[in-house]
């Protein structure tokens, strides 16, 4: 007579979703993160003011009931330029990841896999990590120009190398597990085994790096706007707006640190979330 | 009688580069294997037994001598016919836990060769023929969506044998089935490998370093050290007559179980010598206590000293008092 | 078999992560004599290190916890002593091997360095009389004294249990509890080192506790032999008395599942089922859920100790006087 141990087998990603929920920290960042996705999307619906509307009768007000973040320099509200700025925030810190992880997963999967293209590719890579990140950016902003799309094409060859090594790092200790073997016995072909049985094994600390860069381009793309080689006036971008209040810090503080602790807010939750993730996709633990 | 033999391998090799020399892995290995019989391959680390059967499987490529299955020479196979053969050729790893992919249901794992070799026109009869074979590896129905880490060492070692026989093959290497079950659940696969055997005609190549397991369910016996085979014999014959002195010290170092056929432990000197660059030699010679000049300069070759029974050393004869 | 060397009575040890208990050892009772070799069997998941680690008190606290019992060594609880007088019986009374010797010695230190740091935590005596001492156990396991001074990845697997065996027996322990000590190596260098610890038992006097799966390398070596099952002794007695004339239906079902050099059978007899979770058990005899013998009263108490012939005992309601 066998123990009756009754277990309705989830779907995987049922369970993955049902261990995230269990991480109080990774939830709150998620909604977080979605408030933030929200605002990014119809921020410019929910603005009480036009971002770049002047207004000298208001000029540098301290957070009050009108102006929730006060005013800047220019009068302009800086809530409705927080809101304004978020979608440029999350279109240059995701976008930039993205790109960066789709190159990067192929070519660390290939550097992984075939070890003739291994060397080449990861000593492209190196090449590309030995140059400073805003060196690199930089000059090709300085080439290309300052259009937004240059912006996060050039932040994403800043990070391909990165996944590239993540993702071969990850893939290099799958290869060598048993099943891998076993799949070329029944007969499987190489792509088969590296995007169905090698990729999703070599995710997890993926999508960890996918949170922690998107933090990292987030904060790239207020530098490159804080230095004045990215966005430009007057488009609120977060970073810009940091850069706008420099003079003021010591009397009128909101202007920079209001829209710093918003790169900081969404640069944390991603953090969070990736932590969440990655312990939420190990499907050793918490039996 | 030749076409009772389903896989033949003549002088196999495989040596691998390293940066001290090459290591002679699998150094010229000889035997046949007739169909629906088993071939235990004992020997212990470093022997090359576990090569030998991914270099048979084409899962490590050779490094000279050929392969024949079912008379077709599959040494320098093309990729195309190698995809068509591994259908016949399959492999039961040692590790339950590695030899399967973490990520995917135990329903995944075993049908993943009829996807591959697209043997089903839709989902229905996918898990129709999953569940089929899930039944005769013993695996319950409620198990399909289960991934390996909810399930036993027992229970994993189960679908690896199902995957293995989800395409109908004739031969499967068996790496160590068994080594890392517990004693109750060995008793369990090993009568379900046996069972499978008896009803599909399966050839294996059973290979293990537990000499109470290969007694039980093999029928002819190769025994290596380093690289190559020392002797050869049916079953019953190996263990009532061994003729080389590492298979004598083999079978006698096995602690037993029952007192009356306690006998005086054979005690091997020294350890294994290296398996890169070997001399022209023997290579069990600096810890054999029969060892002659001969033995240290001269490899043996494989004879026949009595009726099917094969062995590598110069001196079997004398030190066995035959002929 | 007068005054023993160490009895454990009524241990039990739970593990407890998050809202799950295990209870890897339930009720123990054993008992080594001086001098006296007592192999503990089972499989895995039976509580075997479980309760070797009991007696050293190196269960980690969280998640385990001893529960209740008494492991009496020499006369004094084990259980009631403080850290620091445990740290003076570790390695100089009682002595411990694990399984795997890869990660049993430090990578990074000298092989004769760490058979002397053992001398020197328990006696006190100069550097170089260590020194000494530790050369001539290395000679004693069958190392030459020559490689004092190598690293552990210079020697094979085999080598390196010897050195470990140097390492438990040096300062002369009372006890030695010897985890799977030979699981992991070949056959023959299994042999050698079987040999090596037959010869030791009889040069130092050493009682030992031999923890393994494997029933052959039992009846080499020990006395006596204790079956455990889901954290309990199912029956014990001397070798001769369990392994020839084996009472409890696990230890049959043992004996009739594993392939014998010495016996031929066509078929081998499985125990049917798994051992229970240990965070389940069933109520009653642990075993009963498999048993083909079982009764009514299996599953709804657990049998006490009943003592068959001298020194043989077997935990199961089949023996109970009232049967009789």
């Amino acid at each position: 007579m066998k123990i009756n141990k009754t277990k309705r087998q989830n779907s995987h990603m049922q369970e993955i979703w049902r261990k995230l929920k269990i991480n109080k920290v990774a939830m709150a960042s998620l909604i977080v993160i979605i408030i933030i996705l929200f605002v990014a999307a119809f921020g410019t619906y929910l603005a009480p003011y036009h971002f770049a509307e002047q207004n000298y009768d208001k000029v540098l007000q301290y957070p009050n009931k009108i102006h929730l973040f006060g005013t800047d320099n220019f009068g302009r509200d800086i809530f409705s330029r927080i809101l304004y700025g978020c979608k440029y925030t999350v279109f240059i810190g995701f976008g930039a990841t993205i790109l960066a992880a789709a190159f990067g997963i192929v070519l660390g999967l290939l550097a992984a896999y075939y070890k003739k293209l291994d060397n080449l590719i990861m000593r492209i890579m190196d090449v590309f990590i030995g140059m400073p990140g805003m060196t690199l950016l930089i000059l090709i902003i300085a080439v290309l120009g300052t259009d937004i799309k240059i912006m996060v094409l050039a932040i994403a060859i800043s990070y391909t190398p990165t996944f590239a090594r993540v993702t071969r790092g990850a893939a290099l200790s799958v290869i060598n597990q048993e099943y891998i073997e076993a799949c070329v016995a029944i007969g499987a072909n190489s792509w088969r085994i590296l995007f169905k049985h090698v990729l999703p094994n070599s995710l997890a600390p993926v999508i960890v790096q996918f949170t922690l860069t998107a933090g990292l381009s987030i904060l790239l793309g207020a530098s490159l706007s804080f230095v004045g080689m990215g966005v430009q006036q007057p488009i609120p971008e977060w970073g810009l707006m940091v850069s706008d209040g420099r003079s003021y810090l010591r009397s009128d503080w909101y202007m920079s640190i209001i829209p710093g602790l918003a790169i900081i807010l969404v640069t944390t939750a991603l953090n969070y979330i990736g932590d969440g993730i990655r312990d939420a996709l190990d499907p050793r633990l918490n039996k | 009688m030749v076409k009772d033999v389903l896989l033949s391998v003549q002088d196999l090799k495989k040596y691998f580069s390293t940066s001290s020399g090459k290591l002679h892995a699998v150094d010229g290995v000889t035997f046949d294997i007739k169909r629906g019989t088993t071939l235990g391959v004992v020997g212990e680390s470093g022997c090359g037994k576990s090569t030998l059967g991914r270099v048979i499987l084409h899962l490590i490529p050779r490094t000279s001598g050929e392969i024949i299955f079912e008379e077709e020479d599959i040494s320098d196979v093309s990729s195309k016919r190698l995809h068509e053969l591994r259908r016949y050729m399959q492999i039961i790893f040692q590790d339950p836990f590695s030899s399967l992919d973490p990520r995917q249901t135990v329903s995944n794992i075993i049908g993943e060769p009829l996807s591959i070799h697209k043997m089903v026109r839709n989902s229905e009869d996918y898990i129709k023929r999953v569940r089929e074979v899930m039944d005769i590896v013993g695996l319950a129905r409620r198990l399909e969506n289960s991934y390996p880490h909810e399930l036993d060492g027992g229970r994993r070692q189960r679908i690896g044998i199902g995957r293995a026989l989800m395409l109908n093959p004739k031969f499967i290497v068996c790496d160590e089935p068994v080594s890392a079950l517990d004693v109750s659940i060995q008793a369990q696969i090993l009568n379900l490998m046996q069972d499978l055997q008896k009803e599909r005609q399966l050839t294996y190549m059973f290979i293990t370093h537990n000499l109470a397991v290969v007694k039980h369910i093999s029928n002819e016996i190769i025994v290596m050290y380093l690289g190559m085979i020392v002797e050869k014999a049916e079953t019953k014959e190996l263990f009532q007559n061994q003729y080389h002195p590492y298979t004598k010290a083999l079978i006698s170092a096995i602690p037993r179980i029952k007192t009356e056929k306690r006998q005086e432990r054979i005690i091997l000197k020294g350890e294994i010598t290296s398996p890169i660059n070997p001399p022209d030699a023997c290579r069990f010679a600096n810890r054999c206590v029969y060892a002659q000049e001969k033995c240290f300069c001269c490899a043996p070759k494989a004879e026949e000293v009595t009726p099917k029974h094969i062995v590598a050393c110069h001196y079997a004869k004398e030190i066995n008092g035959l002929n | 078999m007068e005054s023993s060397l160490l009895k454990i009575k009524n241990l039990s040890v739970e593990y407890t992560v998050n809202k799950y208990t295990a209870k890897a050892v339930n009720n123990l009772y054993l008992e080594i004599g001086h001098g006296e070799c007592v192999g503990l069997v089972g499989e895995t998941g039976a509580g075997k290190t479980t309760s070797a680690l009991g007696i050293m008190r190196l269960i980690p606290d969280p998640p385990g916890k001893i529960i209740s019992g008494v492991i009496e060594f020499e006369g004094e609880n084990l259980l009631e002593v403080s850290e620091k007088k445990m740290r003076s019986i570790r390695g100089s009374m009682i002595s411990m091997i694990f399984q795997d010797p890869m990660t049993s010695l430090n990578p990074i230190m000298r092989v004769g360095d760490q058979i002397m740091e053992t001398i020197l935590l328990h006696e006190n005596i100069s550097k170089v009389e260590a020194a000494v001492k530790a050369q001539r156990m290395l000679e004693m396991v069958g190392i030459p004294a020559e490689r004092y001074n190598e690293y552990p990845h210079q020697f094979s697997g085999g080598m390196k249990q010897r050195v470990v065996i140097a390492c438990a027996l040096v300062c002369n322990p009372k006890l030695l509890i010897a985890d799977e000590p030979t699981t992991a190596l070949d056959v023959t260098i299994q042999a050698q080192v079987l040999e090596l610890i037959k010869k030791l038992k009889v040069e130092f006097n050493t009682a030992m506790l031999m923890i393994t799966h494997d029933l052959g390398v039992v009846r080499d070596i020990c006395d006596k032999v204790n079956v455990m099952y889901a954290g309990s002794i199912v029956e014990s007695g001397t070798v001769e008395q369990v392994f020839d004339y084996p009472q409890h239906p696990y230890t049959q079902g043992l004996f009739k599942s594993i392939p014998d050099l010495d016996t031929d059978s066509e078929r081998l007899e499985p125990i049917l089922g798994m051992m229970p979770d240990p965070g389940n058990l069933p109520q009653g005899c642990a075993f009963a859920p498999r048993c083909s013998k079982s009764i009514e009263k299996c599953r709804t108490e657990r049998p006490d100790i009943i003592q068959l012939d001298d020194g043989h005992f077997v935990s199961c309601f089949l023996f109970s006087t009232e049967e009789e």
